[in-house]
């Protein structure tokens, strides 16, 4: 049932080329708060036997990933180009507790890439200015036969 | 009898380098390299914890900073060098802010949202004339971190993840002197307007502030593309470190092949073009970037690396030294690096330590070169569109 309704949100997607079928980390995909139309991106939706995957090109050159369970719940996001995306579109709920994980994270200071692991909420950031890349994920809500290294 | 040994290892390695300048060893495939004392195109640099004390593998240098066309200057000192950015920044608070805060900030005003990986700046585009050893940069456009420069925009805060640096305990140093391989920290993209334009500069006339177009010209600039004569580079000199320590000194040198003392000689070039660059671990190849204000090596995983975290998740926490290797490869250039990690939380555990050769961490993916390759191995970033005797930029070569 909840797989057959994931199944039908990706496929009014593919057919209407909707830029409301994305959701923030954690959302449902049929609830539909809009990352792509936030981001002014463009849309391609790929499903594969575990997860749908959702990449939106954004104009400024970004390349996000999102990863749809077949519950139709954003259980992951992925980025990469040469500006940081919103974060706070991406993260949804979670992005004040990364905010605030991101803020006490450093033992001593220094300039480095982020690894945020928080009780389920896993949030990794790397690069440098003009080039980025990162990932976001539940570990808790990863469906059968998905792994960490799937999402990039 | 810490310090003791510190001490020693400090003299030892001096001695190597001393030896290495009368014996021309040029450096290849052994642990010492040749360090430029300062002159005229060479800047003092040191990892020495910085102006917050404890900065973990920092590498700091002073930059005089003016007043245009006046001798209305200020130095300033525990500035970050970073081959990761690009332009210098500082805090409006940096040397009691007295030259800071009289800046000429450039007409809007125009702010401006620097983005770091783990953070970023937020404040006015002033310009200043910046001295660096006996060059000189002009009219170059700076960032004065500053959060009571209008409200921070919302869409610089969320692309930030809500991480501010707008002071010493935040920063870690007074600012940062971008020296990396491009020319501004935007480029053509923040000349655009519409929704093509990343949103870095804002036209603050009125709040909120606005996205602008800005101007290459305009843009927060790496200083060494403004000097009259070395600007096609830098290379950043550090001693080979044995194991943790107090304090190193070192050498920024500027230009690339312009003078006796900047020479590639047997460095080997890599090219940053559409080829990639990368680095092979395991014969699994990674997109790589070389970095000095990455404050150590942040690579992989531990399912990858076998090597396992610290108890808090931070950096690796191997129970001994662990020594590696990958391949740096970039178009036909290729080099096999050594590199050794060490058990963080030992490494923390000494007071009044702030050079760490082995601190690394995981960064899933990703090979992260920080400060710990540049510790015995001479590294030069190379501008872009700018000629050298090693090609034209950007490139790294080491």
């Amino acid at each position: 049932m909840k797989s057959r309704g994931g199944g039908i949100a990706v496929i009014f997607c593919v057919l209407l080329w909707d830029l409301n079928c994305l959701a923030a980390l954690g959302g449902d995909v049929s609830s539909v708060q809009s990352d792509a139309l936030h981001l002014q991106g463009t849309l391609r939706v790929t499903p594969n036997a575990l997860y749908a995957l959702h990449e939106i090109e954004t104009p400024t050159g970004i390349q996000v990933r999102e990863y749809v369970s077949p519950a139709g719940k954003v259980f992951a996001v992925a980025w990469q180009g040469p500006w940081r995306p919103d974060l706070h579109q991406l993260l949804g709920s979670y992005f004040v507790p990364f905010q605030q994980a991101a803020r006490a994270s450093k033992q001593r200071p220094g300039r480095a890439p982020l690894s945020i692991h928080q009780a389920n909420l896993f949030v990794e950031h790397s690069g440098q200015m003009r080039f980025f890349r990162g990932r976001a994920y539940l570990s808790d809500e990863f469906p059968a036969g998905v792994k960490a290294e799937s999402i990039r | 009898m810490k310090a003791a040994r510190v001490a020693c290892l400090t003299n030892f390695t001096a001695v190597i380098a001393a030896a290495c300048l009368l014996a021309d060893c040029g450096g290849s495939g052994s642990h010492t390299n040749t360090i430029i004392p300062p002159g005229t195109n060479v800047m003092a640099i040191s990892v020495n914890g910085g102006a917050a004390g404890n900065y973990a593998n920092g590498v700091f240098t002073s930059v005089t900073v003016c007043i245009p066309s006046t001798t209305n200057c200020q130095t300033i000192s525990s500035v970050l060098v970073d081959t990761g950015s690009y332009g210098l920044r500082l805090l409006s608070s940096a040397g009691g802010g007295a030259l800071t805060l009289s800046l000429p900030t450039q007409a809007g005003p125009i702010g401006q949202c620097g983005l770091f990986v783990d953070g970023y700046t937020w404040g006015p585009v002033a310009t200043a004339d910046i001295q660096m050893a006996s060059e000189k940069a002009n009219g170059v456009p700076v960032q004065i971190i500053d959060s009571t420069f209008s409200t921070v925009p919302t869409a610089c805060n969320n692309a930030g993840g809500g991480v501010e640096m707008d002071d010493l305990h935040s920063l870690g140093a007074n600012g940062i002197l971008g020296v990396g391989p491009f020319l501004q920290d935007c480029g053509s993209a923040c000349t655009a307007t519409g929704s093509s334009n990343p949103g870095l500069y804002y036209n603050c006339a009125s709040a909120p502030c606005q996205v602008t177009a800005q101007p290459l010209a305009q843009q927060v600039s790496n200083p060494v593309g403004f000097f009259a004569t070395d600007n096609n580079g830098v290379i950043v000199e550090l001693p080979a470190v044995a194991s943790a320590a107090a304090s190193i000194s070192g050498s920024l040198v500027f230009g690339i092949g312009t003078q006796t003392n900047n020479g590639l000689r047997t460095a080997t070039v890599f090219p940053l073009d559409s080829n990639g660059f990368t680095t092979s671990f395991h014969n699994v190849s990674y997109p790589a970037f070389i970095d000095s204000g990455s404050n150590g090596l942040f690579f992989l995983d531990s399912t990858t690396t076998s090597i396992p975290v610290c108890s808090d998740n931070s950096f690796y926490c191997p129970s001994g030294n662990t020594s590696l290797s990958a391949i740096i490869v970039s178009g036909g250039a290729r080099e096999t690096v050594m590199f050794a990690v060490q058990n963080a939380d030992n490494l923390f555990s000494v007071a009044n330590v702030n050079v760490f050769p082995g601190l690394a961490a995981p960064n899933p993916g990703t090979f992260d070169w920080g400060l710990p390759f540049f510790f015995g191995r001479n590294v030069f970033t190379a501008i872009e569109s700018r000629s050298t005797p090693g090609g034209t930029g950007p490139y790294w070569a080491f």
